[in-house]
């Protein structure tokens, strides 16, 4: 169990967050440009240092400023698997691999031996002689893995581990990924601002915002109920943030949404885009929850279309390409948008 | 990169001109030296009783102090790159002081910390029996002193410019500071270090006015090759021409070896 507090200011950012990530565990830190997320995994790694707070992996305090506590960087075995890899340049694939064993202080012949099982363990005992400009963006990643792992970590910190990669290759070193962080049995924190690399890669989701957490938990979690703008756009959710009585929503608006049996007081909603309805013209029956728009984009998203919608409630919904065609969508035109109250999931803000 | 059509950008005619004449002045001093250079005599000259103990004087003093220079010089430059300290840019430019200080008055310098009397000198002299002013040692002070800024600049520019995350990485591999610095910062320096030693190896091997004024003039001792070239010239020729032709060509190797660490051409 790694469990850290910590803040510090860094430039424009104001980092105060705390997190925790359990053994077997792999939590993704998700979080927008210049949230901290990077300067999170360098503070447990030690390459920073705190301003204020602790850090504790199985109950070792590795850094605690109350205590004047401080361990370096080379004790506290955690591993980082850093965003462009760092692979020495001058060192062959198999020595980038040996180098931390070697700096533990076991011998050559030794740290090349095990060095060489974790380079066939990455499908790369064939690339033991390539320098590092000779692989592949993918070799590179999973050599860059290697040799965090021969090292034997406690916690394995991974800083965008597929941004580096051009998106035909990271499908597959994505998948490759998802194994090697299965077989490591020590905790996993992973850093990526990628929604899809965020729940194909985590148990646990923390959300970083501007220097704090905003919002943790599953994917499911976070999905069915975003805290935050960010959140929802990252799922593709729909969010609003009101104010509820007697089963009626205010939103900031001024518009107004039924969700009977809502909890009273400030709250957020938030509606899957797959839960809302477009028609042509105001629907007459069930749905009671209806507004007129005008649409102001339309994305494909797989195999289906992904409508954003502006209007006094700005919504995206998500459509079949034969509905797009029946309703004749296109951009600039006026639809109306419809969301059964059943479908909406209101939550205290 | 495929040259790509653009406007002439040269100079005007007259500035062209003064160009070539700069880079005949440049030039011709060496063509000179060649013309006049007594080939026929040559070997016989250099291998003079005398000219042979200078040249193996200076051999043995320059690679000394260049020694000395990284030894001394690679500590100051890491310190300077990756130590903040109050004072740092007064040490920085202290560095670079043997650069544009006229040697002799670096001599003269020297005299007044190292020589006899000096505070250091006084005291080697007086604890361990070690006297450095008018001695080989004493050259290869000198030597040391005015060949430093050419490690600590070449090294301190690398540093600054190397990704001192790799230096990282390796933190988080467990690697201890000595282990980073002999494993992943000096390999990534090593061509500036490989640069900035032979910059400095030529610097002392040229080294005149401090040499002169603190260690002497002593045939065999102190007489380093620039000293001999001096003292040759009183006597004739061919002497002079001889032993500068030997710094010539120990400066044309260095061109060539550096080539690419000092002229960077747009290719």
């Amino acid at each position: 169990m790694i469990e850290a507090e910590v803040a510090l200011t860094l430039g424009t950012l104001d980092l105060e967050a705390s997190m925790r990530a359990g053994s077997n565990e792999t939590v993704v830190l998700v979080g927008p440009n210049g949230a901290g997320k990077t300067t999170m995994l360098r503070l447990l790694a030690g390459l920073l240092p705190l301003e204020r707070g602790r850090v504790v992996v199985d109950h070792e305090v590795l850094e605690d400023t109350s205590a004047g506590i401080r361990v370096n960087t080379e004790s506290r075995r955690i591993g980082f698997v850093f965003q462009d890899y760092l692979l020495f340049k001058h060192l062959s694939a198999l020595d980038n691999v040996a180098f931390g064993l070697r700096a533990q202080g076991r011998g050559r012949a030794e740290a090349r031996g095990r060095a060489q099982e974790w380079l066939e363990r990455v499908g790369l005992g064939d690339e033991a002689t390539t320098r590092p400009s000779a692989l592949s963006g993918g070799q590179a990643q999973r050599v860059a893995l290697a040799r965090a792992l021969a090292t034997d970590p406690r916690v394995l910190l991974l800083d965008e581990p597929l941004a580096a990669l051009d998106a035909t290759a990271r499908a597959s070193v994505r998948r490759d990924l998802i194994a090697h962080l299965r077989s490591f049995e020590g905790m996993r924190v992973v850093v990526t601002h990628d929604p899809v690399e965020a729940v194909a890669l985590g148990d646990r989701l923390v959300v970083l915002e501007d220097g704090g957490v905003i919002q943790e938990g599953t994917a499911e979690e976070l999905r069915e109920r975003p805290r935050s703008a960010y959140v929802a756009e990252l799922f593709g959710s729909n969010m609003w943030r009101g104010v509820a009585d007697a089963g009626v929503v205010t939103l900031e608006s001024g518009a107004e949404l039924l969700a009977p049996g809502v909890p009273t007081g400030t709250v957020l909603v938030s509606v899957h885009p797959r839960a809302v309805a477009l028609y042509a013209q105001r629907p007459e029956g069930s749905p009671r929850n209806v507004w007129p728009g005008v649409v102001a984009a339309i994305e494909p998203s797989g195999e289906v279309l992904r409508v954003r919608i502006e209007g006094r409630i700005p919504v995206i919904a998500l459509v079949t390409r034969a509905a797009r065609d029946e309703l004749q969508l296109v951009e600039g035109r006026a639809v109306w948008a419809a969301v059964k109250a059943t479908e909406i999931s209101v939550y205290p803000a | 990169m495929r040259a790509v059509p653009r406007a002439d950008r040269r100079p005007p005619p007259s500035v062209l001109a003064l160009a070539v004449v700069c880079a005949l002045f440049l030039f011709l001093p060496l063509v000179g030296l060649l013309l006049r250079a007594p080939w026929a005599s040559l070997l016989s000259e250099l291998t003079r009783p005398a000219i042979q103990d200078t040249l193996w004087l200076s051999l043995r003093t320059s690679l000394a102090a260049t020694a000395l220079a990284v030894l001394f010089g690679l500590p100051l430059a890491l310190a300077l790159a990756r130590v903040e300290f109050p004072g740092r840019s007064f040490v920085r430019a202290l560095a670079l002081l043997p650069l544009v200080l006229p040697p002799v008055v670096g001599g003269v310098a020297l005299i007044l910390v190292l020589g006899r009397l000096g505070i250091v000198g006084s005291a080697l002299e007086s604890l361990f029996g070690v006297r450095l002013f008018g001695t080989t040692a004493g050259v290869v002070i000198a030597e040391t002193f005015v060949a430093l800024p050419f490690l600590v600049l070449t090294l301190e520019a690398a540093l600054r410019a190397m990704d001192t995350r790799y230096e990282e990485a390796a933190m988080t591999l467990g690697a201890r500071p000595w282990t980073v610095l002999r494993r992943v910062t000096l390999p990534a320096i090593l061509p500036a270090l490989g640069a900035g030693t032979v910059l400095a190896w030529a610097r002392a091997l040229g080294e005149f006015g401090a040499t002169i004024t603190f260690a002497g003039n002593l045939p065999g001792e102190t007489q380093t090759i620039p000293l001999a070239v001096f003292v040759e010239l009183q006597r004739g020729l061919d002497g002079a021409i001889a032993l500068s032709l030997v710094l010539v060509a120990v400066s044309l190797a260095v061109i060539v070896a550096m080539r690419d660490h000092l002229v960077s051409s747009p290719s």
